[in-house]
């Protein structure tokens, strides 16, 4: 029997909040957290989360063999990737200069120590932890009921970078614009944590089991180059 | 795109306030030193209510003195876990990589470690690369020696010739993602933070540092975020057993200049 909701696990991740918070909002929905890719596959809606280092996370995909079924799934299921789970989504990353899925074109950069500085001269600090403000690039319905701005948790040392700026569903300040959320197709994936973003978060999270990208809109349409 | 809407204004990551909950045998307690611990309540409940209040984290500290009730911790984190989408720390008692991945397993964010670091630095090391180093806070209990600063483990009562500020850089460049600093010499006093010891340590490094240790006043929070440049502050017996105190917090902050999720 397929489940409704896939939470991909490839053994880098605190899934327990990720579960816990889908469970909440979705309490009728089966929840399987699995790295089994037929259970993937066969799931109605996917959501690839990820914390650690990105190479770490490329390297533990392939040793389960979930490469594939991750790129099926974030073109053909709604799909929700959460922290590394958005990061791995791009072609490459800074952090130990990894290759990525490459599913959407761009790249993974470390916020630059010249750069970490407030208006004042004062440091600011590395991992950006804590709650700011996300500002909506775009309407989309994973951000309806959220109010533009809202704060939710962060907690990172790296940013995407995408080519296509179409893609942008969200940015925040640290001190610089960066993106935090990006949107193609039935693919939706954020920098900070709905899963520990309080109501806002769950918001976010109720929003996407409920979603129903339209079919026409798949992430090849909406991303450009990146499906060619 | 609209990027001007955000340049516009000023986004500022909001500085964080931590209630800390000391839990014994399933219990929240209060209490100075350890000595004539006062139930301040159900640690569930406790969270439910500061989470409502708006805590931007939580932390457990397990003051449990015996192993037999160390499984406690895990059912509250659990409990809590399943109806509070904030951020949990726990600490108290980590001694191995397998007591983190407990942790984790039943909820926790991110897990505090403390004289077990001492002990063993490898374990922040090992915990940061499995994990990452975004879950992994070392506490630092340090105590004011002339000039300079001491590192204390066992709750405060073990001395370890560690100088603090090297203590703290050393943590960091072993995977530490951020750094719980707490003054022996003010905590329970509540005469505020030890503002030269925080600022010292936050300039030191480049991680973020949560103060502990003193608090008494709403004052002493924003002195601690401006003179002590913590980017969040943690305290337990002003938000205990009182009404709206984090909320209160919170304005007061604000009114004050300081950023915070309201």
């Amino acid at each position: 029997m397929s489940v409704d909701i896939a939470v991909i696990d490839y053994g880098m991740a605190n899934l327990r909040s990720v579960s816990k918070a889908i469970e909440h909002v979705a309490p009728a929905a089966s929840v399987a957290v699995t790295s089994d890719p037929a259970v993937i596959a066969a799931a109605g809606r996917v959501v690839f989360p990820g914390q650690g280092a990105a190479p770490d996370c490329m390297r533990e995909i392939d040793a389960r063999g979930l490469r594939q079924v991750i790129i099926d799934a974030a073109h053909s299921k709604p799909f929700l990737g959460i922290c590394m789970g958005l990061q791995v989504l791009f072609e490459h990353s800074e952090e130990g200069d990894a290759d990525c899925l490459g599913i959407l074109p761009g790249t993974v950069q470390r916020f630059p120590h010249e750069a970490m500085h407030d208006e004042a001269g004062d440091k600011l600090k590395v991992p950006h932890m804590g709650w700011n403000n996300v500002h909506q690039a775009s309407a989309h319905p994973l951000w309806a009921g959220i109010e533009e701005g809202a704060r939710f948790y962060f907690v990172h040392s790296y940013f995407v970078q995408p080519d296509s700026p179409e893609v942008i569903a969200g940015f925040s300040h640290y001190p610089f614009p960066f993106t935090c959320a990006v949107a193609a197709g039935n693919m939706f994936a954020v920098q900070f944590h709905p899963e520990k973003s309080g109501d806002a978060g769950l918001m976010l999270l109720g929003n996407f089991v409920t979603w129903n990208p339209g079919a026409r809109e798949s992430a090849c349409d909406m991303s450009g180059a990146a499906c060619a | 795109m609209n990027w001007q809407v955000a340049c516009s204004g000023y986004d500022v990551l909001a500085k964080r306030i931590i209630p800390c909950l000391d839990v014994t045998n399933g219990r929240v307690v209060k209490g100075t030193n350890f000595v004539e611990l006062k139930d301040a309540g159900d640690p569930v409940e406790i969270a439910r209510r500061y989470n409502e209040e708006g805590a931007d984290e939580l932390t457990f500290l397990d003051i449990t003195a015996s192993s037999d009730n160390r499984d406690l911790i895990l059912h509250i984190i659990e409990a809590v876990a399943s109806e509070v989408f904030i951020p949990l720390t726990v600490g108290g008692g980590v001694r191995v990589v397998a007591d983190i991945q407990r942790l984790l397993n039943a909820g926790a964010d991110k897990v505090s470690i403390n004289t077990s670091a001492v002990n063993n630095p490898q374990l922040v090391k090992d915990a940061s690369d499995r994990y990452g180093n975004q879950c992994i806070v070392v506490a630092i209990d340090a105590k004011r020696r002339g000039d300079h600063w001491e590192v204390f483990t066992h709750g405060g009562r073990t001395a370890t010739g560690l100088d603090a500020i090297e203590w703290a850089k050393k943590m960091e460049a072993f995977g530490a993602g951020e750094l719980l600093l707490t003054s022996m010499d003010r905590d329970g006093t509540k005469s505020g933070f030890d503002l030269e010891l925080t600022r010292a340590i936050s300039d030191a490094v480049d991680i973020p540092i949560i103060a502990s240790g003193g608090v008494g006043t709403l004052q002493h929070l924003v002195d601690g975020v401006k003179q002590g440049r913590a980017d969040a502050v943690l305290a337990a017996s002003i938000f205990h057993f009182s009404e709206h105190a984090i909320e209160d917090a919170k304005r007061y902050m604000k009114r004050h200049g300081i950023e915070v999720r309201l």
